[in-house]
């Protein structure tokens, strides 16, 4: 055995061999990792090569024109945001108190993991599948058409577990400790709820809300068959050009519409308008993500 | 010393799931004495004093069965549960400043109790601040926050949250645990003042803070009462028990 | 040691025992407690109303008489228009369904977990940082930009390099939905691998292990059961996207013999016939009853998925 302090912790053939082996590890699986994101990145690169004829301001601001095979995307646009403030001012508090529920109130019994199993199936279920039940629910059963309404309401029964869940991991970030320490001076669950749990959770749960916005803007399919409609006549910059009752455009349903339905349409406007719906949402998740970093970074404790 | 019983205590048993961990216990509690705890850890203190002021119900796994009374009343009947919160006050372990300012912590329970009156919440906040030996040190920043504070000065404001609701027992569950010897020994000066006015159970790990500060003291092992006595007795050669002896004495615990 | 402010008198006024809360305040705070219990079991309302409306709607047909349920799941031959000899077998498309997941998953749960392994045990906290920010905005992609991308970009380049007739296939709708599901893996598998204990790394460094050794023969099998469950629930992703594979797939209504060939899925087909067929038609109910076989198959996936994943938690 070699006892000589000098060249006890030289490299043998063996340890090379490991430290080779080693960096050979590294390299396969930050390839790996690189293997799902740099193409990514060259496509999306490729969008907006091919998008940027038509990109500009005035192309979110214009109407369609000449059946949609020309002219900009404003009521596809409007259409959207309609669609998703509707949708997360009904699923927001809902899903808000339903995760205060499981999170606060909620004892370990059978009635509450029957809820947790629901919320989580409710978070699988195909999109198409809502789409299905918005049909028979909210545009038959309820008698509400094919509308914004309708529409909205399936949305927003798709996006209600995600925010259960994002809301449910912001509640339990605050401590229990803080939770005893009020109980034990007499606060109700809510007043503690009120006064210190919600406060300091506040910037999570609105940070998973947001994030939320970007999936109901993506969405096409529950849209699709409940008050999604191909065209419609629209004034240039009209920002309140739907009534509830309507059906109107959305970006997700005009990129499909315009890519699989309409022929002969301007090549670069359905890449344009896949640009534009892709940065609404990388934009609005960034916001999330960075209002997220930042709070982080400002804990109260 | 009055004999008036302040809390009684009958046959408590508590289990969390299947496992007991105390085993039916009887003891009274008299009117303005200093009532010290002492035994080794995971003897079931701090959830003897859940049972007091019904924390325990948001365990959900607990399962109470027994009588404690406070005032003569069953806690388990009480109607108006949060007012009997508010009668005990609680200190735990660990200090817990909460995520609000100086002023809202201590201000928290009286709001809670539906005092909005602002004369009146400074009024208490200051007393209770003072009474927690704490005013000197934050009377001028009362608006930072609860959490900021040092370990020490956590404590006393957890101490000063706790009287901030008048309460007519006041529970330390250890309070000496995360504090130097120094703060540890102003608040031993502000528990002598304040049982004056009202009961004190002092649940400690110290034998030593319970002899100096305690009028009668339980030795609690496992969930059960070896013994329970005045401090004369239990600090002495006197004890019935020997266990009682040899754990004050150190030799085991 | 000097107290001097604790030499105050106390004044005990008791005037907070005496203090009472506002009648509204009481009243509201039931009220609202009363609401959010409400909340709390609206999920499985909603749950319940999603299976029994589509359910509702498939219904007539499924009890009418002359419809055979082993007709629908094991017959190829779809014919919801045609005048006389009207045929709803969806075998067709739930080939199609898992040959394009088959394909998806294939890609995705190599490259997934691999690239969950590089950021759990390999990159500095900086790159991890980054990179799950960008696993998470990928995530972000709405699926018919995805679906689009497979029209636009993926047909081509497949054309180009296999020479297949059409781009549109198996492999096309393969690849993106395998690039759909990447971040779900990617998460699932970074937690499943964290939640493996330092002190079985540093075991097997004191060992003397090289890192792939401890990733073969330590991480791998005491994250397996997380690494499932990442991947299954990639697969109920895949099973229920409808607007990526809509776009992707083609339309062929037949069982494919190769991954080039066009296909359609269960999801696609809903989305693809479901604005022509009449309300209240046989083929609109059948549509609602491939809906229900699409809820139950996920529905089955996530359940064991989450079994899975609450098992790990609860070790």
């Amino acid at each position: 055995m070699n006892r000589d302090p000098k060249t006890m912790f030289t490299e043998t053939p063996l340890v090379r061999s490991k430290f080779r082996q080693e960096a050979a590890a590294k390299w396969i699986f930050a390839g790996m990792a690189a293997a799902m994101i740099v193409p990514l990145l060259l496509i999306l690169g490729y969008l907006v090569e091919r998008a940027w004829p038509s990109l500009s301001l005035g192309f979110i601001l214009d109407v369609p024109i000449r059946g949609m095979k020309e002219g900009g995307i404003w009521p596809a646009f409007v259409g959207t945001i309609y669609l998703v403030f509707i949708s997360l001012a009904v699923s927001a508090p809902i899903g808000i108190l339903a995760a205060v529920y499981l999170n606060e109130y909620a004892k370990d019994n059978w009635l509450n993991r029957i809820i947790n199993l629901a919320v989580i199936n409710l978070a699988g279920v195909p999109s198409i599948v809502h789409a299905l039940f918005g049909l028979g629910a909210f545009v038959y059963a309820a008698k509400f058409g094919y509308s914004i309404i309708s529409a909205s309401l399936t949305l927003a029964i798709m996006t209600l577990p995600v925010i259960v869940a994002s809301t449910r991991e912001a509640l339990a970030s605050v401590p229990r400790s803080f939770r005893e320490a009020c109980w034990n001076v007499g606060a109700t669950r809510w007043q503690t709820i009120q006064a210190i749990v919600l406060p300091n959770s506040i910037s999570g749960i609105l940070t998973g809300v947001i994030l939320q916005v970007s999936r109901a803007a993506g969405e096409t399919a529950p849209i699709m068959f409940t008050g999604a409609v191909f065209f419609k006549a629209v004034q240039k910059g009209d920002l309140f050009p739907y009534q509830l009752h309507e059906q109107c455009m959305a970006l997700s349903m005009h990129l499909y519409t315009i890519s699989t339905q309409v022929p002969g349409v301007k090549e670069s406007i359905p890449f344009a308008t896949a640009v534009v719906l892709l940065g609404l949402v990388l934009v609005v998740n960034a916001a999330a993500i960075t209002l997220r970093v930042w709070l982080r970074n400002r804990k109260k404790w | 010393m009055t004999a008036e019983k302040h809390i009684e205590v009958q046959d408590l048993r508590l289990a969390y799931g299947t496992k007991e961990v105390i085993h039916g216990i009887s003891f009274d509690i008299y009117r303005n004495e200093i009532f010290g705890v002492i035994g080794p850890a995971q003897s079931a203190k701090t959830s003897l004093l859940r049972c007091l002021n019904r924390t325990i119900d948001f365990s959900a796994e607990a399962t109470v069965s027994g009588t404690v009374k406070v005032d003569g009343e069953d806690v388990r009947r009480v109607k108006d549960l949060y007012g009997l919160r508010r009668k005990i006050g609680m200190v735990a372990p660990l200090p817990v400043g909460l995520p609000i300012s100086i002023y809202d912590n201590v201000a928290f329970a009286p709001r809670c109790a539906g005092m909005t009156r602002n004369g009146e919440l400074d009024n208490i906040v200051e007393q209770c601040l003072r009474q927690a030996a704490l005013w000197d040190e934050v009377k001028d920043r009362l608006d930072s926050l609860g959490t900021k504070l040092s370990g020490g000065q956590q404590q006393r404001l957890t101490i000063a949250r706790a009287l901030s609701h008048q309460p007519e027992i006041l529970c330390l569950d250890e309070f000496s645990i995360a504090i130097d010897p120094v703060t540890t020994m102003r608040i031993e000066d502000v528990l002598k003042e304040l049982r004056k006015n009202m009961t004190i159970i002092l649940v400690t790990n110290l034998t030593q803070q319970a002899r100096r500060l305690a009028d009668r003291t339980m030795f609690l092992w496992n969930g059960e009462i070896i013994e329970l006595d005045s401090n004369e007795v239990i600090f002495s050669d006197k004890t019935k028990d020997k266990r009682t002896y040899d754990y004050v004495m150190g030799i085991f615990g | 040691m000097t107290v001097p402010d604790s030499k105050q008198p106390a004044n005990f006024s008791f005037a907070v025992r005496e203090a009472h809360r506002p009648a509204w305040a009481v009243f509201g705070e039931r009220t609202l407690t009363g609401l959010i219990y409400l909340c709390g079991i609206s999920a499985i309302v909603f749950v319940l109303s999603i299976f029994v409306f589509v359910f509702k709607e498939a219904a007539p047909v499924l009890f009418g008489g002359k419809f055979s349920l082993a007709q629908f799941l094991f017959s190829t031959e779809w014919y919801p228009t045609s005048e006389v000899n009207k045929r709803y077998g969806v075998l067709a498309m739930i080939v199609g369904t898992f040959s394009v997941t088959g394909v998806a998953m294939v890609i995705a749960v190599p490259f997934g977990l691999g690239a969950a392994i590089y950021i759990s045990e390999f990159c500095g906290p900086k790159v991890k940082e980054t990179l799950k920010i960008v696993i998470e905005l990928l995530a972000a992609i709405p699926s018919v930009v995805w679906g689009f991308i497979g029209l636009t970009v993926m047909s081509k380049l497949i054309v180009q390099y296999t020479g297949a007739p059409v781009g549109v296939n198996i492999l096309n709708g393969g690849i993106i939905l395998a690039l759909m599901s990447v971040p779900i893996i990617v998460s699932i598998g970074e937690d499943a691998l964290k939640a493996v204990p330092d002190s079985f790394r540093e075991a097997g460094i004191a060992l003397g292990a090289t890192r792939w050794q401890l990733i073969w023969r330590v991480l791998m099998p005491a994250a397996k059961n997380g690494l499932l469950a990442a991947v299954l629930l990639g697969v109920g992703r895949g099973v229920g996207e409808t607007m990526a594979v809509l776009m992707a797939t083609g339309h062929a209504v037949h069982i494919p013999s190769g991954i080039l060939d066009s296909v359609r899925t269960l999801t696609a087909n809903i989305a693809a016939e479901l604005g022509e067929a009449p309300a209240g038609s046989d083929h609109y109910r059948v549509l609602f009853l491939t809906g229900v076989l699409l809820f139950t198959l996920t529905f089955a996936v996530n359940l064991i998925a989450d079994l899975i994943v609450r098992g790990i938690r609860k070790k």
